[in-house]
């Protein structure tokens, strides 16, 4: 009694959240619609007897995905109404998507044959003597290794495509190398001076003013710069 | 009584509310206490005397402020996204109360000794980012959201170091129970043979909790108070105790993972004497001297340095562990499970 209640109240709230995420006007309150989905989908796993998907949805999906889909929804500026403009023109696509989806989930729920060949799903593999995580493992590295793998691979592509697209060198940005510091010699930076006592700044060679050169004092080699940026550079000159 | 209890659905609920209460209100006394030790632990360390005037030893200071900042006003800024803006705290109180559910205090004894544990704690502790991040964003001002985005940045990337350091311990555990994990201590705490990871994970259990010197998302010399600058009253104690609750969540996490939790130190006969959550808490109140002691003795990091260890250090660090790990123990033949099910 209690667990169709609580497949109920899951189910409901799984809903009506993901009829918000797509209603708000706020896109922050969408992506929090979004996550209150994903937490009653967990409840729904669980109710199932899946509760190491249910953890890795929210570990994954909540504590992971929807952060950074938040932090940027956040700082971005969006402007709701302008997105809503296109309403009309994607409607239809969006429709066939999830008419598309309607229809996989019939023929799944209803087992119903497309080919006849295929093999059934592999329903309950964790209600056996194994446990849910070692059934999913075994299903995931052992039985499927390869899919598996060429997801991975396909992941991977993408993630090196998206450093790519974004990674570029701006030569003011001011970058910290720390091999660098630590090479760092008092000898390359440091210059140790003889001062007559009494004497005026220039004619120490005005040592408070370094890049004006070191004057009448017998120039010393130029003490090393181990990064010269182009602000610096114009005041050497 | 005992027919009530264990066999009927209103006795059922009645044991679970106890057991409940018998978590909480020590955790809560524990949060009094240990912000009580954690301003002797400081005074002493900086040659103060720290809190000693409010009570015998200043021991009733925090009820004293406790109750000072219940009567202050609770101040709601004008712009600021209302509904969102009072979530936040209770969210992150929340978050940090009901991860306490799966902790095991003796052999067997916890509230929830599910299967998936571990994966439980992780997934609650991942959470706490939100709590930051509402409250950041619904405050409607720049410091606050700058301490918001700052600290969703930074509990993101020390997850990722987080997990990985907790999957090579279940490699060798070949268990997600809690329990389970304690028990394979029996012989050596993790802490010894994984030394290197216990480093790692205490670091960034550090930043996960944002305490010094990760403190970035509230570092008071640029960003005022960070996320919960425009709180007051009980919506900024709410945040005060969901963070203590969070270190002390943190180091349970920690000494069950690396240091045997309940455990004895050898289980020889003096040691064995004492009861398992005496340990646990001994174990707890260790590491959060240490946390303690990290504050008072480190300066804040910068934000791109934070970031470097995270990413360029920890994260190869505890994979190429892991991966040490799993190869140990495949050429060893220790891998739990190898021997009943023939892998490989």
């Amino acid at each position: 009694m209690i667990t169709q209640l609580a497949f109920y109240l899951f189910a409901t709230v799984l809903v009506l959240s993901g009829a918000m995420v797509v209603s708000a006007r706020n896109p922050v309150h969408a992506v929090l619609f979004l996550i209150l989905g994903f937490f009653n989908a967990a409840g729904l796993f669980l109710i199932a007897g899946a509760e190491f998907l249910a953890m890795i949805l929210v570990i994954v999906y909540v504590g992971a995905v929807a952060v950074l889909f938040l932090f940027v929804v956040m700082m971005l500026d969006v402007n709701f109404n302008q997105l809503r403009e296109g309403l009309q023109r994607y409607a239809p696509v969006g429709g066939a998507v999830g008419v598309a989806l309607l229809a996989e989930l019939v023929f799944t729920v209803g087992r119903l044959k497309l080919v006849p060949a295929a093999r059934p799903l592999p329903v309950g593999a964790g209600s056996g003597t194994v446990s849910n995580t070692e059934a999913l493992g075994r299903l995931i590295y052992t039985d499927y290794i390869l899919l598996f793998q060429a997801c991975g691979l396909v992941l991977l592509v993408a993630m090196i495509g998206a450093i790519v697209l974004t990674l570029r060198d701006r030569p003011s940005a001011r970058r910290q190398d720390v091999g660098m510091q630590h090479a760092r010699v008092p000898a390359d930076t440091l210059e140790m001076m003889e001062l007559k006592v009494g004497a005026s700044v220039d004619e120490l060679g005005g040592y408070l003013r370094p890049h004006d050169g070191y004057g009448a004092v017998a120039a010393p080699s130029e003490p090393r710069k181990l990064r010269v940026s182009p602000e610096d550079e114009h005041l050497g000159a | 009584m005992t027919q009530f209890l264990f066999h009927s659905l209103a006795g059922l609920l009645i044991l679970t509310v106890l057991e409940c209460l018998a978590i909480l209100v020590p955790l809560l006394m524990a949060v009094a206490y240990l912000v009580y030790g954690e301003r002797k632990v400081l005074g002493a360390i900086q040659l103060r005397k720290g809190p000693n005037t409010v009570g015998p030893f200043g021991l009733f200071q925090t009820f004293a402020d406790a109750i000072k900042m219940l009567t202050k006003e609770t101040v709601i800024p004008s712009g600021a996204n209302r509904a969102l803006y009072l979530f936040a705290p209770f969210l992150t109180f929340v978050l940090a109360m009901i991860a306490w559910a799966v902790i095991p205090t003796n052999n067997g004894w916890a509230i929830a000794d599910i299967n998936v544990g571990v994966l439980y704690l992780f997934a609650v502790s991942s959470l706490g980012v939100y709590g930051i991040l509402i409250a950041g964003w619904a405050s409607n001002s720049k410091y606050a959201f700058m301490g918001g985005l700052r600290s969703a940045a930074q509990m993101v990337s020390y997850e990722v170091s987080l997990g990985l350091v907790i999957v090579s311990i279940l490699l060798v555990v070949g268990s997600l129970n809690l329990n389970d994990i304690i028990l394979a201590q029996r012989h050596v705490w993790f802490a010894l043979p994984m030394l290197p990871m216990f480093v790692i994970f205490f670091i960034s259990t550090l930043a996960e909790t944002n305490r010094a010197p990760f403190d970035l998302p509230e570092g008071e010399s640029e960003l005022v108070a960070g996320f919960f600058v425009e709180y007051s009253s009980l919506a900024f104690g709410l945040f005060f105790l969901g963070e203590y609750m969070n270190m002390i969540l943190m180091s349970a996490m920690t000494s069950i993972l690396f240091l045997g939790g309940w455990l004895p130190p050898v289980g020889i006969a003096p040691f064995t004497w004492v009861p398992g959550p005496i340990w646990l808490i001994l174990k707890i109140v260790f590491l959060l001297f240490m946390f303690i002691w990290v504050r008072a003795t480190f300066p804040r990091y910068r934000y791109d340095q934070l970031m470097r260890l995270g990413w360029k250090v920890f994260l190869p660090c505890s994979l190429a562990w892991m991966v040490l790990t799993a190869c140990f123990l495949m050429a060893t033949g220790l891998l739990p499970g190898m021997q009943t099910h023939g892998v490989g």
